[in-house]
């Protein structure tokens, strides 16, 4: 396979998977890197490279429409962030010690996390009482609603904030944005309403990702050749999907692509352990 | 600044930040298929990538004399900065509310991005 035929393969496979990820609401970054590593036998290394760069540009495109709609709690997801980007940086150290198989088993735990979750559907936000550390840090908002601005109360914040560090740790262990993590810790932990949630974990996950990819760089990750397919088709995917994503039912797909995701990771779990992946 | 006006300004910049990266990652890439031969792309061992694409500083001082995979690396890198921008814009827009706390804030994660990006190969 030469360089031409290589390059669009990637960028096929990355379009499907940001297209798929946009309409199901679990990014695209995720499919991703199994894909690489599984279908194409590309290095995991150069596979969560490539793939964290691409969320990072998922993300911003989806998070700036938010933020002007006024979705996004910004003093939320700055304060997150310290425990996001804090994290990342650990996980990206981690990524450099740990021996490529045990990071293939993990990634195919998180994903089959990720699955079962979308399986499952969600639970309400909880509901809890106002926390006065929230009310310090000026965590309460409201975001745009049917008929006017709705308020809502944060709680739990130093719940939620634990959360988030482990939510960076992952991010930067995988290269994924780990934005499943994020959202359960905003609605479940803290009880953020979730429109509030996936909106903010969204601007979130570009800093978070921001911190390690310094440190993939600086390690030799990111290969210009292979992150250029994998970019561009995750965020034109991404963009057609969120087109779509006005006037689709997306239940049906939901399964499927939990259902593509499970497989994933059992693969992924099987050729970390039998060796397949790395050394 | 009240904060509606702040969401503009980052909602905008993060747009701005993203499409510019992706132009220039096009440009590059298609430079890159343009002059690329019959070899084989060599991704399945992890081999590293050459000083020279491994910092912000070395990236950027190569622009002067382009190839390939050095514009498509200074996109990614854009696409990286992007996230960092809308971080230090944050700071100054607390800064001008006199929000010291968040100032703070920021100011540690600008910190922590910062050690990141500086790291050395």
């Amino acid at each position: 396979m030469n360089v031409a035929a290589f390059s669009g393969i990637v960028f096929a496979l990355s379009a499907l998977a940001g297209f798929l990820g946009s309409l199901t609401g679990l990014g695209g970054g995720v499919v991703v890197t199994p894909a690489l590593t599984i279908l194409l036998g590309v290095d995991l290394h150069y596979a969560i490279g490539a793939s964290l760069v691409s969320v990072i540009a998922t993300s911003s495109g989806a998070a700036a429409a938010y933020v002007k709609e006024g979705y996004s709690n910004i003093r939320v997801g700055m304060f997150l962030e310290i425990a996001t980007t804090f994290g990342a940086l650990a996980g990206a150290h981690l990524t450099t010690v740990l021996p490529a198989s045990a990071l293939a088993v993990l990634f195919g735990v998180v994903l089959l996390y990720s699955a079962w979750h979308s399986f499952r559907g969600r639970k309400a936000s909880a509901q809890l009482p106002p926390d006065p550390l929230a009310a310090r840090l000026r965590l309460d908002g409201s975001y745009p609603g049917p008929a006017g601005a709705i308020r809502y109360h944060v709680g739990r914040v130093k719940a939620g904030f634990s959360l988030m560090f482990g939510a960076g740790v992952l991010s930067g262990l995988l290269g994924i944005g780990s934005g499943a993590v994020k959202v359960i810790a905003m609605d479940q932990a803290m009880g953020i309403p979730f429109k509030v949630s996936t909106t903010t974990s969204n601007f979130m996950i570009g800093v978070t990702a921001a911190a390690s990819a310094g440190i993939y760089l600086s390690r030799g990750y990111v290969d210009p050749g292979l992150a250029m397919p994998v970019m561009l088709g995750v965020l034109a995917g991404s963009m057609v999907g969120a087109r779509l994503l006005m006037h689709t039912r997306t239940r049906a797909l939901r399964l499927v692509f939990a259902a593509v995701i499970g497989l994933l990771a059992v693969e992924m779990i099987y050729n970390g352990f039998s060796g397949g992946i790395g050394g | 600044m009240t904060d509606e006006r702040i969401d503009k300004v980052i909602g905008t910049l993060l747009q701005v930040g993203v499409l510019a990266a992706a132009a220039v990652v096009s440009v590059g890439g298609a430079w890159l298929l343009a002059g690329a031969g019959r070899g084989a792309p060599a991704y399945r061992q992890f081999h590293g990538e050459p000083p020279d694409l491994r910092s912000p500083a070395a990236v950027v001082v190569r622009l002067i004399h382009p190839r390939p995979k050095i514009v498509i690396q200074f996109g990614l890198l854009l696409l990286i900065a992007t996230p960092v921008a809308r971080v230090v814009f944050s700071l100054a827009a607390f800064g001008v509310q006199r929000d010291w706390t968040y100032v703070v804030i920021t100011l540690i994660v600008l910190l922590v991005l910062s050690y990141s990006l500086a790291a050395q190969p």
